[in-house]
């Protein structure tokens, strides 16, 4: 296969792609929101939509404005493919953009490239069915195991799944960009510290933090262009 | 508790089990499609097996993880929605708190089912969906033209040449480093500013799991084992959480 032949073949992937991923969300969609309408036909109580409207004003606009960030800030990361199933899946902080930039990273793709695009979407998708799966037999058979998973002497390990993640993922990033995490590290420890408000909305903190990476990636990445140019 | 055993009915699992089935095959779906486009372009086949094999065995401890998300809202709104809830759009962190507040926006004292009316729960039901469902709505009007924009090349194209990658890359480490301060933070001002009262065990386990995670980058550079990467991030979670066990007591 020739590049025109190859660049042909991949523009109607990605074409295709966007027409089904269009489908598939739109479908969730509708069937995410009927289901509380279907489940209220059987269970005879429909949704109180004025309780929704107040619930809606209440709590509706912060995570509209999270999931505003979280779509700008993720969907290059994912691409098209990854981007919409990540989106249907969800988990995508603890789950869904970790295991993907780690697909990239073992298999050595770049951002952008359209084997990026296609290590994305074979990575989320075979991540959302093990969850699936999982998910699945974890509620088959929840009876048995539910005195297994709530166990005190466990307790510890799963309330610290996000910690054992990171810290994974923490030594493989930064070993090779100190120079970079040392200042979101330094600063988001600092606002953390002084104001332990913040606490409870560390996923907000998320965009400051990245912002502050990528400016300083952004200026190291500029400062040694000028030196290769000179 | 008359309402779970409604809530727990078979009906509610076909509900939630039909739509969870569907994103299954969306999945399977775009995972095929993309195996095929990847072979079509010459793609190396064994890469895209060795994703396959990193990504499952990476979602695996996560997902139990997840499930005790399910396992937690289940003793509230009943075990199908629970389910429906954490395998489509929903997430782990997100999940507990907004149906909390869902429940305190319907007028219930909290989330549990000793107050749970079956119209409480179809609105919460319904408030869960709408709060967290933005994700898929921009990417159904705003994917095709937000990607090729990203795309398209710069008139200047030597400059925004090449930075893409490592932009990622910064954002993933503002990411973890996001995550890694509040762990600081919590330690040392978690019980009162500058009290050093807080909790310390994300630390220890941040730092066994990077520990662990060193030894399996010397394995795959210095001792050529290249496979290892493969359960390096499951490994290192692994022993994570068990050390996480094994000082609860200290």
């Amino acid at each position: 296969m020739n590049e025109q032949e190859k660049t042909a073949r991949l523009e109607a992937y990605n074409r295709r792609t966007h027409i089904y991923g269009r489908i598939a969300c739109g479908v969730t969609l509708v069937m995410l929101l009927g289901a509380p309408f279907l489940m209220g036909y059987i269970l005879g109580a429909m949704p109180d939509m004025r309780a929704f409207g107040k619930g809606f004003l209440a709590i509706g606009i912060v995570w509209l404005v999270s999931c505003v960030a979280e779509y700008l800030v993720y969907t290059p990361m994912l691409g098209a493919g990854g981007g919409y199933l990540a989106f249907i899946t969800g988990n995508l902080i603890n789950m869904k953009i970790p295991c993907a930039v780690n697909a990239r990273d073992i298999v050595g793709t770049k951002t952008g490239t359209p084997e990026n695009e296609i290590i994305s979407t074979l990575s989320i998708a075979t991540a959302s069915l093990v969850t699936i799966v999982i998910l699945a037999l974890g509620v088959l058979l929840l009876i048995p195991l539910q005195p297994v998973l709530q166990s005190p002497a466990l307790q510890p390990a799963f309330d610290n799944v996000v910690p054992a993640l990171f810290g994974a993922m923490a030594y493989k990033y930064y070993r090779k960009n100190m120079k970079i995490a040392l200042w979101p590290l330094v600063i988001m420890s600092a606002l953390f510290i002084l104001v332990p408000g913040l606490l409870g909305s560390t996923s907000f903190m998320i965009l400051p933090s990245g912002a502050i990476a990528i400016g300083v990636a952004y200026f190291r990445y500029r400062r040694s262009r000028k030196e290769t140019a000179a | 508790m008359e309402i779970l055993s409604r809530l727990n009915s078979p009906a509610m699992y076909l509900i939630c089990g039909a739509i969870i089935l569907f994103v299954a095959l969306v999945c399977v779906f775009f995972m095929i499609r993309a195996y095929r486009a990847g072979a079509a372009i010459g793609m190396d086949k064994t890469k895209m097996k060795r994703t396959i094999t990193a990504s499952a065995t990476f979602a695996a401890l996560p997902s139990v993880g997840i499930l005790l998300g399910v396992i937690a809202l289940s003793g509230s709104l009943g075990t199908p929605w629970s389910w429906l809830r954490l395998s489509v759009i929903g997430a782990l962190h997100y999940e507990t708190q907004v149906a909390e507040a869902a429940a305190e926006a319907v007028g219930l004292p909290g989330l549990s089912a000793s107050a749970m009316t079956a119209q409480a729960f179809t609105t919460i039901a319904l408030l869960m969906g709408v709060c967290i469902m933005w994700g898929m709505v921009f990417s159904i009007f705003f994917n095709k033209k937000y990607l090729s924009r990203l795309k398209a090349p710069k008139k200047n194209g030597a400059a925004g040449g090449g930075f893409g990658d490592t932009a990622m890359t910064a954002m993933f480490i503002g990411l973890v480093s996001a995550y890694i301060g509040s762990y600081i933070g919590a330690l040392v001002s978690g019980a009162g500013r500058f009290t050093f009262a807080g909790s310390w065990m994300p630390l220890a386990v941040v730092a066994v799991s990077a520990a662990v995670m060193a030894a399996f980058v010397w394995l795959a550079e210095k001792k050529n084992a290249a496979w290892v990467d493969n359960f390096s991030v499951a490994g290192s979670m692994l022993a994570g959480m068990a050390a996480a066990v094994l000082l609860r007591g200290v």
